[in-house]
């Protein structure tokens, strides 16, 4: 009955040499069926181990894929798919495998025992530096990282069901089968390439016939169910909230390959029923680590389903289960014999029995009773119960998440009738008619309580992490007595097993060292995942340039054909500034820009800022409320600046604000807070103020816009606007705005605003112009030399006019820090200004924003430097204040600096050292008002 | 989790942004004589609930509504969502 096709061969490498196996196989068969013993070495004291397993609970096996210059470690070998050209490789190891350098660790095990890593901080502490940590670093982790760029995809989908079946042994293929007939919408999914669970690898009959036949009859009549959806090889490793599963499906293991490796699977369903099956665990004996001492399930897998011979086997079972393994001989607790002690260091030579008798042996299988495989019950946080007849934790029905059952070996069912007893109870508790039962073996587990043999030698408990019987004990007399404690001082049940195999072995040593029960020793918490989850995985498309996305300002393409450097703001990217031929650095494209635009005229996308229209009667008032200004009295066709406040009464965000008419506002936000300041004035519209008859859409990707500046910049856009529209000083001053057409009839809006101080506007046109708008007013502005610039020579333009910006509106200023608590109204509430009267903010000694230029002009400003009086340390006592924004104004020829400073507005003309410790750079600076450039204004009303 | 939108029906919690305890909705009056400490109250001071909570979550990735949701912050389980609108109106 082997589900081996020996017709198809598989060539592969382990650790450099060529080896074949067949279809079917895992990594972990083929190298059985090759007589290969030693697979890896363990994790602290370096042991060489073999094959223990056969499926997910494999602590031993653990390999790395190697293939296109990359490999992935800690792959378990009884979890890979044979696929021909397969290079594996063991880990864990210095030197060859047979030759491990670190073995010598297991000579010094009496000073590696539990929790030896932590004592190593204690004492002597000279050597924790030059010794302990160097070699520890060096020895430590399972499985080395290759560093390369990882050659593969990943993917991501979703999927929704009605139910959700975990596990395809006999109950979720019965399961399956009654629910899909009777139409329900189901996934079943599996963590192995081959569905069937045990029935794949024990000797049952089911209605008289192998077990096989009804697997495929089975598998065949869901196949041809539209409403069934098979998914082998996928994991289920996560259970979330509200019927959310999370799954892994392996494609391939191969590295490198077409197809994506893994897909992440975000599974809804209306319920789910776990059939996930249970784990035999071993017993705890000395020398149980050796190469050739198997799981008994494991050995009857490798013989049934793979066809191979482990030849000259012994047993040793506490159970009745244990026994249906082909031994040459049996060990059954029950009867009080049993192994003592195993001869042979890289595979099982001897046996050492409980009466002093030595046997030759070439493999040993062990059952020390199953554990059902509750974790996924436990992700909503609901706890087993022990019970005592099957000595195991079954799942507490009473703490079930209620869209969940647990059916068959999962829920403590062990033979295969009970399974499909099970099934049939679980479909009829859906709703659903369940077909008949089979007829198969109904055989009583009758295990016993024997988990430990007592002795001096080291006796393992988890193998994976090299846990033993005496470390259990170790951590209970230096005082971790908790389960939980227990688990974190010695790493019992952790890596990649999870302790499938361990945990259980691990309470019972405790009890018994305690002295309590297992059920009074309580178990650890099961966490997602379940099983291993590729970061890759998780990850899916979203990687490099995909990892977010991008947006584009409409100038994007003209901006890059003209030496556009590019800077991301947000998912933004807006040019940094644009050098032409000849400049040598930043700084002289920057200088350039100013310069040109102050002198004629400049123009800058400014399309990134939020933009929002707000609409109804009550839009004045509504914007009263999130404003300290008032716009209600603003006329319509003008615009106001503002400034938004949070409820705690320090500033949110600031723009301006236009009014296109009585029911109409079109109101600016900051690039950074497009997003957080809508849902703020959403959160106002429907939480505070829902019977305001106001309505709000962000049109910041509908609209371009630029800003054009300059002395020229009205002759620009004479060029630019229809004639009919008067665009003069009297006709259009400062602070109008208006709809109107350029370019013969294109529709646009124009809005005189200046945030460089000069006569500037800014204009918009329906997103899909803009390219063509840039293009146009460049082409239109050769005749003034005309500019187009960046955010940096905004910036500069921004800080010689004092304008505050991101850097000043910081999450921490106030409208008074800011120079703007002039803007609060006094006649009306809004948004933020109780607690902004709060004492701590309106001290007279509290920050206030000012300008600074360096007393030498030889000297750079850095922002971050805190202000300390002259001739004091810098200190959190002496520090009044910081530089929150700095640049080298061309038009000045000097740095300048805006900052904040304790009652700053005062100290115009003083003197004071700002200092950057972490630049080391302390430079006198005067305190000047901020507004740098043309302090009276007079170039922006021309 | 999944969040069961009055219009919407069934969506991702992911689509939505969360806010925290739906006290938010009831800005104190800024009239007051205690205004002061009402707004302190009012901004800093939550309960921090087992069990029942009330909640302000917004509709980001969709409709942009603002919803007063009662979950259960023991066992997620989610007892009532409600447009935040609708019960601001009924408060008043």
């Amino acid at each position: 009955m082997s589900l081996i096709d020996n017709t198809q061969v598989l060539s592969f490498t382990f650790n450099g040499k060529a080896y074949q196996g067949y279809e079917g196989d895992t990594l972990a068969s083929a190298l059985l069926r090759n007589k290969v013993r030693v697979v890896g070495r363990s994790f602290k004291y370096h042991r060489p181990r073999g094959i223990m397993g056969v499926g997910s609970e494999e602590p031993n096996a653990l390999v790395e894929i190697h293939g296109a210059g990359t490999c992935e470690p800690n792959r378990r070998a009884t979890t890979i798919k044979l696929f021909d050209g397969l290079n594996a490789k063991s880990q864990n190891h210095m030197g060859p495998l047979n030759f491990d350098v670190l073995a010598i660790n297991d000579f010094m095990h009496p000073f590696l025992a539990a929790g030896f890593y932590y004592k190593t901080f204690m004492w002597p502490k000279a050597f924790w530096e030059k010794l302990y940590e160097p070699v520890i670093r060096r020895a430590a982790g399972l499985g080395t990282l290759s560093k390369a760029a990882d050659p593969d995809s990943y993917d991501k989908g979703f999927l929704h069901c009605d139910t959700l079946i975990i596990g395809a042994g006999p109950a979720g293929l019965q399961t399956a089968l009654n629910l899909g007939l009777a139409g329900h919408n189901i996934i079943l999914a599996d963590d192995d390439f081959r569905m069937g669970g045990r029935l794949l690898s024990e000797d049952y009959e089911i209605n008289l016939a192998p077990a096989l036949n009804w697997v495929n009859e089975t598998i065949q009549t869901l196949e041809s169910l539209p409403n069934v959806r098979l998914m082998s090889r996928t994991s289920i490793y996560g259970v979330y909230d509200h019927g959310i599963y999370g799954g892994l499906e392996t494609t391939t293991d191969e590295i490198g390959s077409s197809k994506p490796r893994h897909i992440l699977w975000r599974i809804y369903a209306k319920s789910s029923i776990l059939a996930a099956g249970a784990t035999e665990r071993p017993i705890a004996f000395a020398n149980n680590d050796r190469p050739g001492v198997m799981l008994a399930s494991a050995v009857r897998s490798y013989k049934n389903r793979f066809d191979i011979d482990l030849e000259n086997t012994a047993l040793l079972t506490n159970n009745d289960d244990g026994l249906q393994t082909d031994a040459a001989h049996i060990f059954d607790t029950r009867n009080g014999s049993y192994v003592t002690d195993v001869g042979g260091r890289k595979g099982v030579r001897s046996l050492t029995l409980n009466t002093g008798e030595k046997i030759a042996a070439n493999h040993l299988a062990v059952s020390g009773g199953w554990n059902p495989n509750v974790h996924l019950t436990c992700h909503k946080r609901a706890r087993p119960k022990w019970d005592e007849t099957l000595r195991c934790f079954v799942p507490d029905p009473k703490t079930l998440p209620s869209d969940m059952s647990v059916i068959g070996a999962a829920n403590g069912q062990f033979s295969t009738h009970a399974a499909f007893k099970d099934a049939n109870d679980v479909t009829e508790k859906l709703g659903a008619k369940p077909s008949s039962l089979p007829q198969t073996e109904d055989a009583p587990i009758n295990v016993s309580a024997f988990w430990h043999v007592k002795g001096k030698k080291r006796a393992w408990v988890d193998f994976q992490n090299d846990v033993t019987a005496k470390d259990i004990t170790l951590a209970h007399q230096e005082g971790f007595s908790s389960v939980e404690h227990v688990k974190r001082y010695t790493t019992l049940g952790m890596a990649t097993d999870q302790g499938r195999t361990s945990n259980v072995v691990g309470l019972a040593v405790l009890a018994d060292t305690t002295g309590q029960s297992i059920p009074e020793t309580g178990t650890t918490i099961f966490r997602p995942p379940y099983s291993p989850v590729p970061i890759g995985a998780f990850a899916g498309t979203h990687r490099g340039q995909h990892f977010k996305p991008t947006r584009l300002t409409p100038s994007h393409k003209y901006a890059a054909e003209n030496g556009a450097t590019f800077i991301e703001t947000g998912y933004w990217k807006r040019s940094q500034w644009l050098a032409r031929s000849g400049e040598k650095g930043w700084r002289d494209s920057v200088d350039r820009e100013v310069l040109m635009t102050r002198s004629s005229v400049g123009i800058c996308d400014v399309t990134t800022l939020g933009k929002i229209d707000v609409q109804g009667r009550d839009a004045g008032k509504f914007l009263n409320k999130v404003y300290v200004n008032t716009f209600s009295t603003l006329k319509v066709g003008k615009c106001r600046y503002g400034l938004m406040l949070r409820e705690d009464g320090i500033a949110m965000d600031d723009g301006t604000t236009a009014r296109l008419s009585e029911t109409h506002f079109v109101t600016t936000t900051t690039t950074a807070k497009a997003g957080p300041v809508f849902r703020h004035l959403e959160f106002v519209r429907q939480c505070l103020y829902p019977d305001m008859d106001v309505h709000l859409i962000s049109t910041t990707d509908q609209w371009a816009q630029f800003s054009v500046a300059g002395p020229n910049a009205r002759k620009l856009l004479e060029k630019i606007v229809d004639p009919e529209f008067d665009i003069s000083n009297e006709a259009f001053p400062y602070m109008a705005c208006g709809e109107l057409t350029i370019c013969g009839g294109a529709r646009a809006r124009l809005f005189r605003l200046s945030f460089s101080g000069e006569l500037a506007y800014e204009i918009s046109v329906p997103a899909r112009y803009g390219d063509a708008l840039i293009r146009e007013m460049m082409q239109k502005g050769e005749a003034f030399d005309a500019v187009l610039y960046g955010t940096e020579a905004l910036g500069v333009m921004r800080i010689e006019k004092g304008h505050a910006a991101g850097n000043e509106l910081n999450g921490t200023t106030t409208a008074q820090a800011l120079g703007l608590g002039g803007f609060v109204s006094k006649k009306k509430d809004c948004i933020g200004k109780v607690l902004s009267q709060r004492e701590g903010l309106i001290a007279e000694d509290s920050l206030q924003m000012v300008g600074f230029i360096p007393v030498s002009s030889q000297d750079k400003l850095t922002n971050g430097a805190h202000f300390i009086p002259k001739g004091e340390t810098p200190s959190p006592e002496t520090d009044h204040g910081y530089m929150s924004s700095v640049a080298w104004s061309p038009m000045l020829e000097t740095y300048i600096g805006l900052g904040f400073l304790k009652n700053g507005q005062n100290r115009l003309g003083e003197v004071i050292q700002a200092s950057h410790l972490m630049g080391n750079s302390h430079v006198d600076v005067t305190v000047v008002s901020p507004h740098f450039f043309d302090p009276k204004g007079e170039r922006l009303r021309v | 989790m999944i969040i069961h939108h009055p219009l919407l029906g069934p969506r991702d919690a992911s689509e939505f942004v969360y806010l925290g305890d739906a006290s938010l909705m009831n800005r104190p009056n800024p009239k007051s004589e205690t205004a002061a400490e009402d707004f302190h109250r009012y901004q800093y001071l939550r309960d921090n609930p087992v069990g029942q909570h009330r909640e302000l979550w917004y509709h980001e990735q969709g409709d942009r509504s603002w919803l007063v949701v009662t979950r259960n912050t023991l066992t997620h389980d989610i007892t009532k969502v409600e447009l935040a609108r609708d019960v601001a109106r009924s408060q008043k």
